[in-house]
């Protein structure tokens, strides 16, 4: 049985800068490989994708994007997108942004940082929003606060559970002081949707910190997490240059939240679709009760 | 005289001689009786909390306290609050809505701490907890950001019916240092970078963020204190008369409709 070793481990993930863009098509006979970041070993692609984006030799959970992540916990064709047109403006004119926007938008081919709809996991319906990790890496602005939002409605008027993968920078610094607002105005719609009586499983992933980890990515029912992921509110850097204090190994990553207390579990993705599915199905009476 | 620059602000939000949030306590809340602790697992100095009268009503005030003089500081963590102190405010803001007491909040960090035990004891957490609960809490709450207002650390003592910023505050998703470091690779280029995250409060004003901008002109003197009792006062008078259900309904659309004019596409 392959497993990580923890305390070595640094999540290294410059390698797969260049996202769906990177996701190649064989050439010549060599077939592409990627290196992990953990074990250094050249897994060939084609082993990669077969095996949910995790190194054949030791776990380690490779960075997806979202269509990835949908299409690997969802069941087929079972994913409705809704709200795919919403985006950010550069309504503040900063410098840079429209630039980094199209940059951003040609790497992910995505128009934002995450992507909502209905979808069945393991026959269960349910809403679901996923964060875009080659979009600004999942950074929250007012387009994805107004998604996150608008799905956690949508789930309270049609008495769905919501199953929300955060992977996240934090708020984009790019939209100012309204960014920021987008953690309360999520905040208040996750409270809705709790108050309705309604599940929300949370699944982070790496990396989340900032603005989501202060508010929807910590806000669950149940709050799973995939194995190594970076999970924090401060930035490591900001960390070390605020206190001058060497980092504890570990510090941040999913087994240290699970053992300060901060996360119900630890799941590989090999067992999430599973974990889900089940977690659903025993909350599915609630629907009708609450 | 030229107008004031983002920058200004920042510096102005920032200054030593500036009231702190236990000034505010001091001069406006009568028979002021502080209650300390988390029941957790500590009592953060950064926050201070209690109950007292504000003219004749009797409310729950919070304030984030940076200090006065270099112990004090050191004491107060520079007012950037632990997850204990987070959790402290709510718990007497959860006290103050089972005795149907206002809230009244005096915001001023640069941030949440950004620390080792902070992360431990789950400072996403705490801040994530306080949100939510703030967005339906069933009695009214002004948050007045009083000098800075950081990002994340300042938002969870300010999910309120209304929010003021005084003339001189600043509400930033970063510090103007932060930003250029990230935007320049150089923190000098702060001056830029605030002017770029408008962050003052006549900005905030217009995006909506918040209700008023209150004059700084007599700033720590009675006459200030003494209109900004009143106003608060007039205020929270208005918001009691509310329903539990409406003013929980106002406050969500309130942050609900943020944003939403700045969107593109559908
Ligand atoms: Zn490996």
């Amino acid at each position: 049985m392959p497993f990580i070793d923890f305390f070595n481990f640094q999540p290294k993930n410059e390698l797969e800068k260049g996202g769906r863009q990177s996701a190649p098509i064989a050439q010549d006979d060599n077939e592409p490989a990627k290196t992990c970041p953990n074990c250094h070993r050249q897994i060939p692609l084609s082993q990669l994708w077969g095996n949910d984006h995790c190194c054949t030799n030791c776990d380690y959970h490779f960075r997806m994007n979202s269509r990835q992540r949908v299409s690997f916990l969802t069941d087929s064709g079972s994913f409705s997108e809704m709200y795919a047109g919403l985006c950010a403006d550069d309504f503040l004119s900063f410098p840079g942004y429209p630039k980094k926007l199209e940059t951003t938008r040609n790497a992910s081919r995505e128009t934002e940082a995450v992507i909502c709809g209905t979808a069945r996991i393991d026959g269960r319906e349910c809403c679901l929003f996923v964060m875009e990790p080659y979009f600004m890496m999942g950074s929250m602005g007012v387009a994805v606060g107004e998604k996150i939002t608008r799905i956690f409605e949508y789930a309270v008027e049609n008495r769905l559970p919501v199953v929300g993968c955060t992977v996240s920078g934090g708020a984009r610094m790019q939209e100012g002081m309204l960014s920021l607002m987008q953690m309360a105005k999520v905040s208040g719609a996750v409270k809705r949707h709790s108050d309705a009586g309604l599940l929300y499983i949370t699944l982070i992933t790496d990396p989340t910190t900032g603005g989501v980890t202060a508010s929807f990515a910590m806000a669950g029912d149940i709050i799973l997490a995939e194995p190594g992921a970076t999970i924090g509110f401060a930035g490591a850097r900001v960390i070390e240059q605020t206190t001058r204090k060497k980092l504890p190994q570990g510090f941040q990553t999913s087994e240290f939240l699970l053992s300060h207390g901060f996360v119900d579990a630890i799941v590989p993705r090999a067992q999430q679709r599973k974990t889900i599915g089940s977690l659903l199905k025993l909350h599915s009476g609630g629907a009708e009760n609450g | 005289m030229a107008e004031n620059t983002a920058y200004d602000r920042v510096k102005a939000a920032r200054a030593n001689n500036r009231p702190t949030g236990k000034d505010y306590i001091n001069a406006l809340v009568d028979n002021f009786i502080e209650l300390h602790g988390d029941r957790r697992f500590a009592d953060d100095p950064a926050i201070v909390g209690g109950v007292g009268w504000l003219g004749g009503i009797a409310v729950t005030v919070i304030a984030i306290e940076k200090g006065r003089g270099a112990r004090d500081r050191i004491t107060r963590n520079f007012g950037a609050p632990n997850p204990e102190g987070y959790r402290k405010a709510l718990r007497l803001m959860k006290q103050a809505e089972k005795f149907r007491r206002p809230v009244v909040c005096f915001v001023d960090t640069s941030g949440a701490y950004c620390g080792i035990e902070a992360e431990e004891r789950g400072q996403g957490q705490a801040i994530a907890e306080n949100l939510m609960e703030m967005m339906t809490l069933k009695t009214p709450i002004i948050s007045v950001l009083v000098g800075e207002g950081g990002s994340g650390g300042a938002l969870a003592l300010a999910v309120a019916d209304e929010v003021w910023m005084l003339e001189n505050s600043i509400y930033s998703v970063i510090s103007p240092e932060g930003c250029a470091s990230i935007l320049w690779k150089d923190s000098a280029k702060a001056a830029d970078a605030a002017q770029s995250l408008k962050l003052t409060a006549q900005d905030a004003l217009e995006m909506g963020i918040i209700e008023r901008v209150l004059p700084e002109k007599e700033l720590g003197r009675e006459g200030f204190y003494s209109v900004l009792r009143a106003e608060l006062c007039a205020k929270l008078e208005e918001l009691e008369i509310l329903p539990a259900p409406e003013l929980t309904e106002i406050r969500y659309r309130r942050f609900r409709a943020l944003g939403a004019q700045q969107l593109a596409g559908e």
